[in-house]
């Protein structure tokens, strides 16, 4: 099933309608707007710029730095585990387990490892995985992917997810939000204390200190880093950023952009595993450094969306999303940076729908902290669809037809004299059309306004009165 | 001074009187004005459903026929924007078209733009008795600025009083071909601007560009309200034109 069939269920769900609406109402942009007026909008603007260039010469010697990262997390006793696929990436951490005989894997979030499937391949090896941000564990007991990449169960209400805690927490139903996530917390408890790997995603890695950085509202994330006797890091590799001068300034741009937050209550730190005289932290550290197509990327024309670091300020802002919701994008990320990143990972012509699922509005691109250029991007892959003969013949011969006739005049003229009289006729006598020839689409939703007049602008223009004649 | 006005596509076929409209305001604040004849599209459809090829043959026409005014005038800020932001893009890795490109953008502004930058003698005669609020196109507001232009010259339209609605930014759903790709997030798109504007309890919604105007009328009309007028802002600072 693809973007427009998925959307156009998600139009017709009424209790998601509601949920998204809520999202918009009390969600994140407003929260955002109000952050970077109390930063200061010429300062923000500034920062984002930083941004965007730190992000750019981190990418622009990303081999350097990787292997500088390396080399830090190494010396301080951490392990720096290369995957080039995803599959690799699954299967790296399945040998951890089985060296280490670990049994249970409480996780924060990941958006790798909804890329990998890392919860169906620790299943498969008889580990159990149990997602502890609180969106993320709902979507666990509900069997659903997440629609957003930093509130992963917007989509869901209070009222499904009371009913989801009854089911699977075997007590009686409660639907006031302080009760529920206290009875979350008591049956996670169980989980953080009998675990014995802790898998996290990783927001930020520093190469000159070789750490990797969470940045989280929980806690969730601090215990599955600390208390494990096992930590894996799981992340992609362009996450890497050259020093911890380079994070604070996208640490800045990161939550204000996120939840408008100026900073969230949690960042985490962990740079190798418990040594000297730490009282607590893993005994063993590990990164899982994933490639999964980015490399493709680096030097291509789509290498600025890998200065993505995972804001969602561009789904927040896209009406487009603010009206179908996550899901409806198919894969792991929605949105506007979720439509360049899927086809770019899954194939161009795995995703053929999503390049056009935008109305290229800018709004993404404005919000974004590092500036990426969305509309753009989605348009370079249009134009990679056309070239590569992907789209459907009819809308290549529409285009083509249209470009032709505008290239010729006195046809385009008589053409256009002929529509603008058609159309007219059509629109009867509130000018309003019901249904277009050749534009359903248009008219299911909509009328189509009828031209008021006859007569296109040429027509008019040249029987007006010349010029010279009409001077006094 | 020569003025060239680019009427664009969709107004020269759904709306001529914006084109009147236009060539009025330039006229009255004292520009020669001239309307080559054998203007279509600036190649926008192309452009945005990536044939480059058939983009660029319309724009290498559209800089060809405004060669020698001193200045293109166009009522839309999509068109504006493309001829703007999206030329040089289209010619790039073509250094001479660039060039013309780049200088055609220069010298290219959006109506309200050119009303408000360099029209120095423009004056607003026009009377509009009643409330009105302005949706900002996507494309002028993001591509070329087009945000405080046209409140400025509404201001002075005498009657007129401009009340801000909600999410004055967001798009309204129209997004050239989107509009028929995905005709039911469109319109869902539509029906939240149209729900923003009734909220305003403005009689009249005014905007720049004829895209949005056809989708904002369109699903007005269909939701019932046959009252809220749908104008371009040439419309209301030009006064009745005919056409």
């Amino acid at each position: 099933m693809h973007f427009k069939a998925r959307s156009e269920e998600a139009l017709a769900d009424a209790t998601l309608q509601a949920n998204l609406r809520k999202f918009q109402s009390t969600g994140f942009t407003a929260l955002r707007a109000k952050a970077v007026a109390e930063f200061g909008p010429d300062l923000f603007e500034a920062l984002r710029g930083e941004g965007a260039a730190i992000r750019d010469r981190s990418l622009a010697s990303l081999d350097a730095w990787l292997e500088r990262f390396e080399a830090e997390a190494v010396r301080r006793g951490a392990t720096v585990l290369f995957a080039e696929t995803r599959a690799e990436a699954c299967e790296l951490l399945v040998e951890i387990c089985r060296r280490h005989g670990l049994r249970k894997a409480i996780k924060s979030k990941s958006m790798l490892s909804e890329e990998a499937g890392l919860n169906e391949a620790l299943a498969a090896n008889g580990i159990t995985p149990i997602e502890t941000d609180l969106g993320e564990y709902i979507l666990q007991l509900a069997g659903e992917p997440p629609s957003h990449i930093i509130a992963p169960a917007l989509h869901k209400s209070k009222e499904e997810v009371a009913d989801l805690f009854a089911t699977h927490h075997h007590a009686p139903r409660k639907d006031d939000i302080p009760r529920m996530t206290r009875e979350a917390r008591e049956v996670l408890r169980e989980h953080f204390l009998s675990a014995d790997l802790g898998i996290s995603g990783g927001n930020f890695l520093i190469a000159e200190t070789g750490s990797g950085v969470i940045v989280t509202n929980e806690g969730n994330g601090r215990m599955v880093t600390t208390l494990p006797r096992v930590h894996v890091c799981i992340t992609g590799i362009e996450k890497v950023l050259p020093t911890l001068e380079d994070f604070s300034t996208l640490l800045r741009l990161l939550t204000r952009s996120a939840t408008g937050q100026a900073i969230s209550n949690y960042v985490s730190m962990f740079t190798g595993p418990r040594g000297g005289e730490d009282r607590d932290g893993p005994e063993h550290m590990v990164f899982i450094l994933v490639d999964a197509g980015r490399t493709d990327l680096v030097g291509g024309d789509m290498q600025e969306m890998l200065r993505c670091i995972r804001c969602g300020a561009c789904m927040n802002h896209c009406p487009v999303y603010r009206a179908v919701g996550g899901h409806s994008y198919g894969w792991v990320y929605p949105g506007p940076m979720g439509s360049v990143l899927t086809p770019s990972y899954m194939g161009l012509a795995n995703a053929l729908d999503l390049p056009h699922a935008a109305t290229l509005c800018g709004a993404c691109s404005v919000a974004c902290p590092v500036k990426i250029p969305l509309p753009e991007l989605l348009r370079k892959l249009r134009e990679k669809q056309m070239d590569r003969g992907l789209r459907p013949w009819r809308e290549v011969a529409a285009v083509r037809l249209w470009s032709w006739t505008a290239r010729r005049p006195r046809l385009y003229a008589l053409a256009t004299a002929i529509a603008v009289r058609f159309l007219r006729l059509l629109g009867g006598r509130d000018g309003m059309i019901a249904a277009l020839p050749f534009g359903r689409e248009w008219t299911r939703g909509r009328f189509f306004p009828a031209p008021k007049s006859g007569r296109t602008f040429r027509s008019l223009y040249a029987s007006r009165p010349k010029p010279a004649a009409r001077k006094p | 001074m020569r003025v060239g006005l680019f009427v664009t596509c969709l107004v020269d076929l759904m709306r001529p009187s914006i084109g009147l409209a236009a060539l009025k305001l330039l006229e009255d604040a004292g520009y020669e004005v001239t309307v080559p004849a054998a203007q279509t599209c600036c190649g926008q459809p192309g452009w945005n459903s990536g044939d480059r090829k058939a983009a660029r043959a319309l724009a290498e026409r559209l800089i060809a026929q405004f060669e020698e005014c001193r200045y293109v005038v166009v009522p839309s800020g999509s068109c504006a924007g493309m001829i703007r932001a999206h030329f040089p893009e289209v010619f790039a890795g073509e250094p001479d078209m660039l060039a013309k490109a780049r200088e055609l953008a220069g010298r290219t502004y959006e109506l309200t733009e050119f009303l408000t930058k360099i029209a120095k003698r423009a004056g607003v005669s026009a009377r509009f008795d009643g409330t009105v609020t302005y949706h900002d196109s996507c494309s002028g507001l993001r591509e070329i600025g087009v945000k405080a232009q046209p409140r400025q010259l509404l201001a002075k339209v005498a009657g007129l009083k401009l009340i801000e609605m909600e999410e004055c930014e967001t798009c309204c759903g129209f997004g050239g071909t989107f509009s028929i790709k995905y005709g039911d997030i469109s319109s869902a798109m539509a029906e939240k601007k149209c729900a923003n504007i009734e909220a305003s309890g403005a009689q009249a919604v005014v905007l720049g560009d004829l895209g949005c105007m056809l989708n904002i009328e369109g699903r007005l009309r269909r939701r019932g309200d046959a009252k809220t007028r749908v104008l371009h802002v040439a419309e209301v600072l030009a006064g009745p034109t005919g056409g």
